[in-house]
Formats: C-alpha cells, structure tokens, sequence
C-alpha cells in the first residue's frame, strides 16, 4: 500500500430525512483505496455499501444529508467539490457500474452511441478517431461483432453483454477509481467469472483502483487486495483479504463467513445470523450489531464505538473482539 | 438513413391501418401543396345562375348558394385547414414539453409555476378559452393558431412532465450525470427521446383535434373569414341548407375535414413505431 491513498474517505455520516424519523444510514465510515488496489465492501442488504459508493460520488439522493466526514479524491474533497469540479472528474477519473446494467443505459440510443458520448465529453478524440476507440473497447470487453454491436440498442442484448458495455463506458476514459456496484448480480457463472477477470485484467493493466461492492464473499475473497465489512452503516471490520478470512476478528464477519457455503458444506452447516439489520431511525445503541451479537455484555452499550487496530491494516470495531 | 427508411416500410408492411393512414397523410399533404392548382373552377367566383346545383359531372360536389363550386373550395381549403392544425400543434408541442420537461426535471419552483399555469389553463372551458383569446386578440389567421397552441398547451405539458417525472431518477440518469454529463444535456439528449414515442401519439390526436378547433372557431364566425374557403365556414354556411335538402354543400366539406381528423387519429401509432427503436425487431 503506498503512502499517499488515492481516495480516503474519513468519518463518513448520513443521514436521510424520512416520514417515520431521521435514519443515520452511515456513520463514521472510514476506509481508504490505493491507486491499483481492489478493496470490497461487504454486508448484508441494507448495510449501507450502496449508500457509501452513491455518497462518494456526489450521487446522494435529495432526502440524504452528508453529516459529516470527507472524501479525499487526489487532494480534492469529493463532498464539498463545486458542481462544476464534479463534473470534471466523474467519467474521467472516477467511474462506477450500476447494479442493473438494462436500466443504467439509455434504452433508446445505441449503446456504441453511449460509449462515444463519454469520450465526447472527456477525452479530447477527433470525432473519427472516436468511433474507432469505442470499437477498441468493446473489443477489449470481449463483445463479439463490435461493429455490428456498436449499433445495437440495450434490448437486443443479453444481461452480460449490458454489463460489458456498461463496464467499457466505464473504463472508457481510463479512470483512476471504479465503483463496481454489484457488478455481477443477476449474471449467471461464466459470465461472472469473465466480468470479473475483465475488471481485475483491466486494474492490473492500467493501475486502475477497483471498490467491489457486493454481497458475495467468494468474489471478494478471490478478486479482492482488502476487505471492508460493513453492517448496519458502520464498517465492523477492514483488513487484508486473506488475513480476514483465516482469523476474523468482529463477531459479525465471523458469522458472516461461517454462513457462506463451501464446497461440500451440507444446509446444516451453514449458520445463519440471527436477526436483521436493526433499524436505524432515531437513536442507536454504540453498537449496531449489538442486539444480534452472541457476545454481547454491559461494555458494549458504553460509547464510543471502539475502533480497535489489532494487526497493521487490520482495525475491528469491537469492544469484544474475537 | 436507409435503416429508417427500411424500418419504416416494415412498420407499413406490419400495419395496414398506419399505412392506410400514412397514405392519406401523404394525399393531404399533396393536396394542400397543389391543391389550388387541382381545382377545376376559381373557388371564389361565385355565379348566381348556377347556384344550390347538386353533383353533376360539371360539378362534383356541387355549388353552394351563391354558385361556387364545392370541390374546388374544399380543395383549397386543404392548405389553410393543414397549415393552422400543424402550426398551432407544432408551437404547443414545442412550448409544452419544454416548460413540461423543465418542470418534470427541475422540480421545485419551476415545476410549481408551470403547473399552476397549466391548471389555470385547463380551469376554462377549452374551446371558450380560444373563442375568448381570437376575440380579445383580433379576428387573424395568426391569433387563430396561437388560440389553438394555446388550449392544446396543458396537454403537452402535462405529459411532458410526467413522462420525465418517471424517468428522471432512471438508471441511465445516474450513469449519464456519472460520466460528467450536466443537467442540460441529461434532459436533452438523455431524458427527453424517451418520452418522445407518447408525445407523438398524443401530438397525432391533437392534429386532428386542432383542425376541428379551428373549423369549429370559423363556425360560429371567429376564425377565418367568409369567403375564404375554410371546412369550418363551409360547412357552417352548408348547415342551413340541410334542412331544405341541399345535403351537398355541408356534407363534402365536413368529410374533408371528417377524413383528416381519421387520418391523424390512426397516425398516432404508426410515428409510436417509426420512432421508438424498441419495436424495431
């Protein structure tokens, strides 16, 4: 990891206005991503990974207020940025792709189109030459045919293809940071494993930063440099990939891991976590995790929230740690 | 170039009725660029010898009570009734979905104050509306079409608003502001086109709609003037001939007009096709 982190995001809080209260949906979230690196987030539905990602891109809807915290891009803070430096910076240095590739193209226009757009707006292409770069692209996304798929409308390709053309009008301007939200929900095996070879082939190549946002641990575990475990709006646990998964050290990343199926694991193996994501309006215990946690004792009600670092990039939230 | 042209043989050769409906667009169309020509006889000169003559191989459609001939002024009046239909729709269509999509985008102020313009709008009765607009304003061709693009308004920017509405926190959207697209541009090349396939529906209805608000202004005597051939006045001054048995001479005009309304009606589906890339398969 290199001394000076590419985005830093530091004491992250939000907190949305909703008709039953004001819910925090993060709070004090911190973690950092080196130029190069892959770090995925993790957590259940509603832990506030999505939250995160749309925050740091300046993409929060209206009801969300960032409360507090900073986002630091290359020396810019990301949550005060003018409109205008925004614009500058999403699509050529930072990037992301949606859960749901169908909806985030337009359906109207063709997608060799949408690609050119991009380069339009930030790369400084002679129109000729455009059309040629979008064709590389989609080569290098493995679209068979990009000639012919350059005029092809989102309808008339498959899930997988949405997703490598969303990933190319991704990468198009080379960024410096991708958000990869879910980036394989929804795509069956193969074609996850070739997405996701793509992404890791194209940060290797071009140095490019990856956050992996998902539920899925067997691709963090395999894709991903470090781990950012996230539960209920707070980051229980971050540490290298594998570190995390031979000795976690947060009661839930450890629940969290012992109810992934394995490989010739039986149902009766698999522990499910007991509970939900607490609700999160109004008040809250220090720790969120709290009410769902097997050990749980009178330490746990006394704020702060600890932040413990128990190994070198390896900090647990915990006042109990395993 | 040549795939919209050949998609729109196939949405033709799929759809009899849109292309039953493009044809009759095409010969209004024609008939309003030559129509004076195509006239057999001057539609203004009137001869008094020949007056209330039924259809006859000299005269077609017949002459009405002061002896002018009714196919010659029905075609004539081709191009005015066109000209004020597609001009006032265009203009409302024009103006509605800007104010409508500006609303349905921005939100907050801009979206309050056209939807309070628009309620007020739809508060009178439309047609009064436009009676009371060419009588305030003045009895000319000009103030017609505004009276007209103005009651077609709201319907517009109703629409418009609520096409974008639905679409403006979309996926596309987000991706589209995420590679460093602005407002400005999200909405025009982004937001808009899809809310484009249900306004030209809707623009299609309202041709024929608007055509009829113009005859029926020039019915009741605010419009055009008699004796410029309009379908309105013709039949208008056919009306009371009815009743003593000249059926012909409101009869032809009001089948024009009959016919154009029909043809614009049955359009509206046919351009949904031509210009949403979703149906072309």
């Amino acid at each position: 990891m290199s001394a000076v982190p590419l985005l830093s995001v530091e004491d992250l809080s939000v907190e949305f206005r909703t008709r039953h209260g004001v819910v925090r949906a993060l709070e004090r979230v911190g973690f950092s991503i080196a130029r190069g690196e892959t770090v995925g987030i993790v957590g259940e539905s509603g832990s506030g990974k999505s939250v995160t990602a749309f925050t740091v891109l300046g993409l929060l809807p209206p009801a969300g207020r960032v409360t507090s915290g900073r986002a630091v891009f290359g020396g810019l803070d990301l949550l005060t940025a003018s409109a205008g430096q925004l614009l500058e910076y999403r699509g050529r240095e930072l990037s992301m792709i949606f859960q749901s590739p169908r909806t985030a193209l337009n359906p109207i226009r063709p997608v060799g189109k949408q690609i050119a757009d991009v380069l339009e707006r930030h790369a400084n292409l002679p129109r000729a030459r455009r059309r040629d770069r979008v064709l590389e692209l989609l080569a290098r996304v493995q679209i068979p045919d990009p000639e012919r798929r350059y005029h092809a409308y989102p309808f008339e390709l498959s899930g997988g293809m949405c997703q490598r053309v969303m990933i190319a009008l991704a990468v198009a301007c080379s960024p410096a940071l991708l958000i990869a939200d879910e980036p394989t929900t929804g795509l069956d095996v193969t074609t996850q494993a070739g997405i996701l070879d793509l992404l890791g082939d194209l940060s290797r190549t071009a140095g490019m930063a990856t956050i992996m946002i998902t539920h899925d641990l067997a691709v963090v575990a395999e894709r991903c440099d470090r781990i950012v475990v996230m539960h209920a709006g707070h980051v229980v646990e971050q540490a290298p990939a594998r570190t995390l998964f031979a000795r976690p050290r947060h009661p839930y990343t450890a629940r969290l891991l012992a109810s992934t199926p394995r490989a010739g694991a039986k149902l009766a193996d698999l522990t499910p976590i007991p509970g939900a994501v607490p609700d999160l309006r109004g008040e809250t215990t220090p720790c969120r995790y709290r009410t769902r946690c097997e050990r749980a004792a009178a330490v746990c009600d006394r704020p702060p929230l600890p932040r413990e670092v128990v190994a070198p990039g390896h900090v647990v939230a915990c006042a109990r740690p395993l | 170039m040549s795939a919209l042209l050949r998609h729109g043989r196939y949405v033709l050769g799929e759809n009899p009725v849109t292309a039953v409906a493009f044809g009759l667009f095409v010969v209004l169309i024609l008939l309003a660029l030559v129509g004076p020509s195509l006239a057999p006889h001057d539609p203004l000169a009137s001869d008094t010898v020949r007056k209330l003559e039924p259809p006859s191989a000299r005269y077609w459609f017949g002459t009405d009570q002061v002896g002018r001939d009714i196919l010659s002024r029905v075609l004539v009046a081709t191009r005015l009734d066109l000209a004020i239909s597609l001009s006032a729709v265009t203009l409302s269509f024009v103006v509605g979905s800007v104010l409508g999509a500006s609303a349905g985008f921005f939100g907050g102020w801009t979206d309050r104050i056209v939807t309070r313009v628009t309620d007020t709008i739809m508060a009178f009765p439309l047609f009064v509306l436009a009676m009371a607009i060419v009588a305030a304003l003045g009895n000319t061709l000009a103030n017609i079409v505004y009276a007209t693009a103005i009651i077609n308004l709201p319907f517009y920017a109703r629409m418009a608003r609520a096409e974008v509405n639905v679409r403006r926190e979309a996926g596309f959207v987000e991706a589209a502001r995420l590679s460093g697209n602005g407002s400005a541009r999200i909405l025009t090349v982004h937001v808009f086109p899809n809310c484009l396939p249900p306004m030209m529906v809707q623009a299609s209805l309202n041709l024929g709609w608007a055509i009829l608000n113009a005859a029926g202004l020039s019915f009741i005597g605010l419009g055009v003037r008699p004796p410029t051939p309009e379908w309105g006045i013709m039949v208008a001054e056919g009306a009371a001939f009815i009743v003593s048995g000249e059926w012909w001479i409101a009869l032809f005009p009001g089948l024009a007009l009959m016919l154009a309304v029909f043809c614009f009606n049955l359009l509206g589906d046919g351009l949904r096709d031509l210009i949403d890339p979703r149906r072309r398969t």
